[in-house]
């Protein structure tokens, strides 16, 4: 095997660390609940209705 | 290796649309499941849906960022573009190949035999503009007097929503017949459009249109799992080429935001170990197709 072949690639941890922040971010906001309210909602317009 | 692609795009399918009493209920699910992300399109209004469309949660909320401001929420889209950068930078395009229902639906309208058409490269580039400005921009910027947007991706182009929603929900419930007008005639006629478009040519979607593609695209030269290119091991036979759906050359664009990832290329065509998965810098073992047909 080669070198590189072993090295770890951090750009991926690096991005999913500031996503992970992100979505913790929007919790914190209380989006999930905002989220779920709209989903459980036909949106009429959404779908070429109305 | 398409056998278990179908068999996750199939299973994909069923796990973001697993609400199966909506005959009986004649309204979509509104339980709790649905603060869930599906990982690839589906409309949440589709009466089976079991999970929020990322793209158009993502809309809703930013045409409502001036009421969520005023009323001291700040709502602004950090859960839903959370979860997608965490889906985008784990799995990148993997998603549109291994995932999504309307990937599914464009791949199994392919299969009709018909005379079959490229996609011009230059219209790849549409879906960053359907990403930025109708899932971004406009419903950010043009409100009604009320301070309100509208979702303009969901609204004026999704086919997946048509297909999804728009068709069962009038189905399901009679009374919205009389709702109908041009806007619905607007998106059936789009339906119809790219229905009988990937027919004609692969995933034509998925490869001008759909904006989740375009976002889950920016992370494939970087994603946690991704195809990995041996430059060494690669005698450019072209054989790649051939069996790409999005016509891509991976031999020579390794990490294209074009590749849906379907790993076709790494176990139909390659035969010299050049295509393999990574996981994070480190390689899993490839699958080299017939080495036999190499010695033969």
């Amino acid at each position: 095997m080669k070198r590189g072949e072993r090295s770890i690639r951090r750009t991926p941890l690096v991005l999913l660390a500031l996503f992970v922040l992100l979505w913790l971010t929007g919790i914190n906001l209380g989006e999930p609940g905002r989220v779920l309210e709209q989903a459980k909602s036909i949106c009429l317009a959404c779908i070429g209705i109305g | 290796m398409e056998i278990i692609r179908k068999w996750s795009q199939a299973i994909w399918l069923l796990l973001v649309n697993g609400f199966w009493g909506f005959p009986v209920t004649g309204n979509l699910y509104q339980g709790p499941l649905k603060v869930i992300c599906s990982p690839g399109l589906n409309c949440y209004s589709c009466p089976a849906a079991t999970t929020y469309c990322p793209i158009g949660s993502l809309q809703q909320l930013l045409l409502g960022i001036r009421f969520s401001i005023e009323s001291g929420r700040y709502y602004m889209g950090a859960f839903v573009v959370g979860t997608m950068g965490i889906i985008g930078a784990t799995a990148g395009r993997f998603i549109c190949g291994w995932a999504c229902p309307f990937g599914l639906y464009q791949e199994l309208l392919h299969r009709i035999p018909s005379r079959k058409f490229s996609i011009p490269p230059i219209l790849n580039g549409l879906k960053y503009l359907f990403l930025v400005f109708f899932v971004i921009v406009l419903p950010l910027v043009l409100v009604d007097d009320f301070g309100l947007g509208k979702p303009w991706f969901c609204k004026y182009v999704c086919p997946a929503g048509t297909l999804e929603a728009g068709i069962p929900m009038v189905l399901l419930q009679p009374d919205l017949r009389t709702t109908l007008g041009w806007l619905y005639v607007n998106k059936i006629g789009l339906l119809v459009l790219f229905s009988a478009w990937s027919v004609l040519a692969s995933r034509p979607f998925c490869r001008t249109t759909c904006p989740l593609g375009a976002f889950y695209g920016l992370f494939n030269r970087v994603s946690l799992v991704k195809i990995r290119l041996d430059r060494d091991a690669c005698t450019s036979c072209g054989a790649c080429h051939a069996v790409c759906p999005v016509e891509i050359r991976i031999n020579e664009t390794p990490g294209s935001s074009e590749c849906i990832n379907c790993l076709r290329c790494l176990s139909e065509a390659c035969r010299f170990d050049a295509l393999s998965l990574e996981v994070a810098g480190f390689p899993l073992r490839s699958r080299s197709v017939s080495k036999a047909n190499v010695s033969n």
